[in-house]
């Protein structure tokens, strides 16, 4: 393909990755403030600023509070606006990223995950993703660094879209995606601007010849329909991912079908969901059983938000057992990803024996040899419903 | 009213700016300020802070306070530096003078 010629290998960590997508897409206002293990981005996208390779105005903030605000302030002026964070940063950013949903701003966010406080720690899981669930955000996850950097473009155009009109999170393992070199392969410049296009937006509040008040007080009389309207918008976001992956397939020649990868599944009777870096180290443990001859696949799940109902029971349904990894706990019942995939599955004539494993909470490293044991034990019919940890001292 | 939500504009967005004038919020307060013009030095900085454009100012001279707006909040009274303004309970007579002082140069001021 032409324009796969002049793509160029580069060995990047994700943070970089993340940072030349920016840096490529050039919005016009970005507001960030530090947070390990995401503030890397925003080093070396301010970087660019400062060489003036992009024309961003980029905005340092007092708190995530606050660029989170900076931003809604930016998309409805009618930028094309981004930001990046992780873990405390995104629970105090949470209470304005309901807003940005409802006030319809597209912008796109890099979640470089991390564990939430407390106990203190910097390192990854999901339960800072996890605070987005409800909030009126399309989720995507990267399992390496090429997919945070194609997803960061693609997600452009999904937030952007006129049925859609919606914030846009990158999911990014902290550390284990951000802080570690990858090969990435980067699209030219030229045809990422292409790409992504002209942000129009459909109300900015600075065309002062069209004067718009935005964000206005709903009473009970309105409130409610608003809500449907952010339910519309989600519900969207399936179809248009569809077309953005095949466009972004013609001009990258890297297939993203669909809503998650299929890894031996299709003949798999014994099956892992896992979002995220850790499907990387499935597949490893997958390989090692096949050449076993064990039928054991993985669905490695890339949007999170919507979850993809439909499409994962069929997936799934018909398979003897399948895990569900959740790096996040949801105190008080199942992990969130298991309950997705539960509610999913409801529907379903063949249902699989279904089972939740939480795993890597705080950054524990999960090993293939871990994945596994997993695979050996959900062959066993008699093995329990509770909640099983992987590597955890019972 | 509108039959289904689809009919609203997207985020709730409403295609007009807001008419502040409409709205005398001048009804709110439960004290107002009151000027003693002999005691100001003109510094206008009243006029800076008030959070509501109520001080009235013609050819650069502070002339007043508009009660259709003013919420009596008391920045302006807070702010003067040489007490130049008071606040006093809403029901208390304002000087006939100053009212129609005022009243006679937000009219100007808006002609213009
Ligand atoms: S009381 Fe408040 S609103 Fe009224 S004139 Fe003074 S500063 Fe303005
Ligand atoms: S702050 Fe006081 S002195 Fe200054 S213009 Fe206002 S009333 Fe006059």
């Amino acid at each position: 393909m032409a324009t796969r010629a002049s793509e160029q290998l580069r060995v990047l960590t994700g943070h970089q990755a993340v940072a030349e997508a920016m840096r490529q897409i050039e919005p016009d206002v970005v507001a960030a403030y530090p947070i390990t293990p995401q503030s890397e981005i925003m080093h070396y996208f301010a970087e660019f600023v400062a060489n003036g390779k992009v024309r961003t105005e980029l905005i340092t903030v007092e708190s995530e509070h606050s660029a989170m605000s900076a931003c809604v302030g930016a998309s409805v002026a009618g930028a094309r606006t981004m930001t990046a964070t992780a873990s405390q940063g995104l629970a105090l950013m949470i209470e304005i990223v309901y807003i940005a949903s409802a006030m319809r701003c597209p912008i796109v966010m890099a979640i470089a995950n991390r564990a939430l406080s407390g106990p203190i720690n910097i390192h990854c899981d999901h339960s800072d993703a996890m605070l987005g669930r409800d909030a009126g955000v399309a989720q995507l996850f990267a399992e390496d660094a090429q997919e945070a950097y194609d997803f960061m473009i693609m997600a452009q155009r999904i937030a952007e879209h006129p049925s859609v009109l919606l914030p846009v999170w990158v999911n990014l393992d902290g550390f284990t995606l951000t802080h570690t070199a990858d090969v990435v392969e980067l699209l030219e410049d030229e045809l990422v601007k292409e790409f992504v296009g002209e942000y129009k937006p459909r109300y900015p509040l600075l065309d002062v010849d069209h004067p718009t008040t935005q964000g206005p007080f709903a009473l009970p009389e309105y409130y409610f329909e608003l809500k449907r309207q952010q339910v519309d918008a989600m519900e969207s976001v399936p179809q248009v991912l569809l077309e953005v992956q095949a466009e972004f397939a013609r001009l990258s020649g890297r297939e993203y079908q669909g809503f998650f990868e299929p890894y031996y599944l299709d003949d798999a009777e014994y099956v892992i969901v896992v979002m995220g870096s850790t499907a990387g180290t499935t597949k490893e443990a997958v390989d090692t059983l096949r050449a076993r001859g064990e039928k054991v696949g993985l669905l490695k799940l890339w949007l999170f938000r919507p979850f993809p109902r439909e499409e994962i029971a069929a997936a799934l349904e018909g398979k003897r057992a399948v895990a569900v990894l959740d790096r996040a706990l949801s105190l008080g019942n199942y992990g969130p990803l298991y309950l997705e995939v539960s509610s999913a599955l409801y529907e379903a004539q063949r249902r699989p024996r279904l089972y939740n494993y939480t795993y890597g909470l705080g950054g524990r490293d999960t090993t293939a040899k871990q994945l596994e044991a997993v695979f050996m034990q959900i062959q066993e019919k008699t093995f329990g419903k509770e909640m099983h940890y992987i590597d955890l001292r019972e | 009213m509108f039959k289904s939500y689809k009919d609203l504009p997207l985020g709730g967005v409403i295609e007009a700016a807001p008419d502040r004038t409409k709205k005398k919020t001048g009804d709110w307060r439960e004290e107002k300020p009151l000027w003693d013009e002999a005691k100001c030095v003109n510094c206008l900085l009243c006029w800076v802070r008030c959070p509501e454009a109520a001080i009235l100012v013609e050819e650069g001279q502070m002339a007043g306070f508009d009660y259709d707006y003013c919420k009596g909040c008391g920045i302006c009274a807070h702010t003067c530096p040489t007490e130049a303004i008071k606040m006093v309970p809403e029901e208390e007579e304002v000087p006939e003078q100053a009212r129609v002082r005022a009243k006679a140069r937000r009219d100007g001021n808006k002609s213009k």
